[in-house]
């Protein structure tokens, strides 16, 4: 009797973790989404417009750095020209 | 400035002006849809960025073992162009794979050695502009190891498994995997590849007026 409890409680025991790694229950049918309701998660449109105006922002602000370091040194050299006319 | 700088100028902007629509008559990608269009400015941005590296690389080799102050700075052009088109790419290719992979980054091997490529054109430009006298020949060192890191950076989507696409894609799409789609794709690349042509150009002439602004200096105050 003693051995028969003890054999009881030992499956138990070792049933119980079987049961819990069980797979949720498989969907039995698909569920129409409630009119109305947002069912796309993500528009693409947004991100490649973002894309997009990425590339041209990078592009047109390298060319303006650039621009505006050539300046700088068109004014430096300018300024040498100044102190040192003879120099060049 | 060179003669044919105009002419690349206007043939660049003709070819920038024009892609958006050729783009928008490409045709959608079965499963990725309207995000995939993306596709036609991030890889011609990654192909413009290599051919900064490629002046980069070769021009850092020459000054490294030559010396030369036009090598330094091409040198110093195609680090700089290569930074301003790799940060397109890095920038792009999210906004794409959160469409398409459902995360804006992934650590996968691809986008992972992609982004140390870029920022070892960045430490190269810090070099130069914070190391002090004599930077130019470190900065020219670290760019020549960026360079030798490209092909692993292009390969490793073919050699390790990634989310990312295969080099296969673009050699599929020219064949016609993608009917429509070639003509946009290489339209976008040259654009991007003379964009990078014709940036280089302007940052060397600058690199150059500033070595002469340099020299006129020290030959003022030695005077």
């Amino acid at each position: 009797m003693k051995n028969t409890l003890w054999a009881v409680i030992c499956l138990v025991l070792l049933a119980g973790p079987a049961f819990a790694w069980q797979p949720p229950a498989a969907q039995g049918e698909f569920v129409p989404a409630t009119p109305g309701a947002s069912t796309e998660q993500l528009p693409a449109a947004p991100l490649v417009i973002a894309a997009y105006a990425f590339v041209w922002v990078a592009a047109m602000g390298y060319v303006w750095t650039i621009a505006r370091r050539l300046t700088k040194v068109e004014q430096d050299l300018h300024a040498l020209e100044r102190k040192s006319p003879t120099k060049r | 400035m060179n003669r044919i700088f105009a002419p690349l100028v206007a043939l660049a902007g003709m070819l920038f002006a024009s892609a958006p629509f050729l783009i928008a008559q490409a045709p959608y990608e079965s499963t990725m849809g309207l995000v995939q269009k993306i596709f036609y400015f991030h890889v011609p941005s990654w192909m413009a960025m290599y051919t900064a590296i490629a002046v980069c690389g070769v021009a850092s080799a020459l000054y490294l073992f030559r010396g030369g102050k036009t090598a330094d700075a091409y040198a110093v052009a195609g680090a700089e162009v290569a930074v301003l088109f790799g940060l397109m790419g890095l920038v792009t290719g999210p906004l794409w794979g959160r469409k398409a992979w459902g995360v804006w980054w992934q650590w996968d091997v691809r986008l992972t050695t992609a982004l140390l490529m870029e920022l070892i054109f960045v430490s190269c430009l810090l070099v130069r502009k914070y190391g002090g006298p004599g930077s130019e020949k470190l900065a020219a060192a670290t760019a020549l190891f960026g360079a030798a890191t490209a092909p692993f950076v292009y390969k490793s989507v073919d050699i390790w498994r990634t989310v990312h696409p295969k080099t296969s894609v673009v050699p599929e799409l020219l064949k016609g995997s993608m009917p429509g789609s070639g003509l946009p794709f290489l339209v976008s690349a040259l654009a991007f590849v003379l964009l990078a042509t014709v940036l280089i150009m302007l940052r060397v002439d600058l690199a150059k007026r500033q070595a002469t602004l340099d020299e006129l200096y020290l030959a003022y105050e030695d005077s």
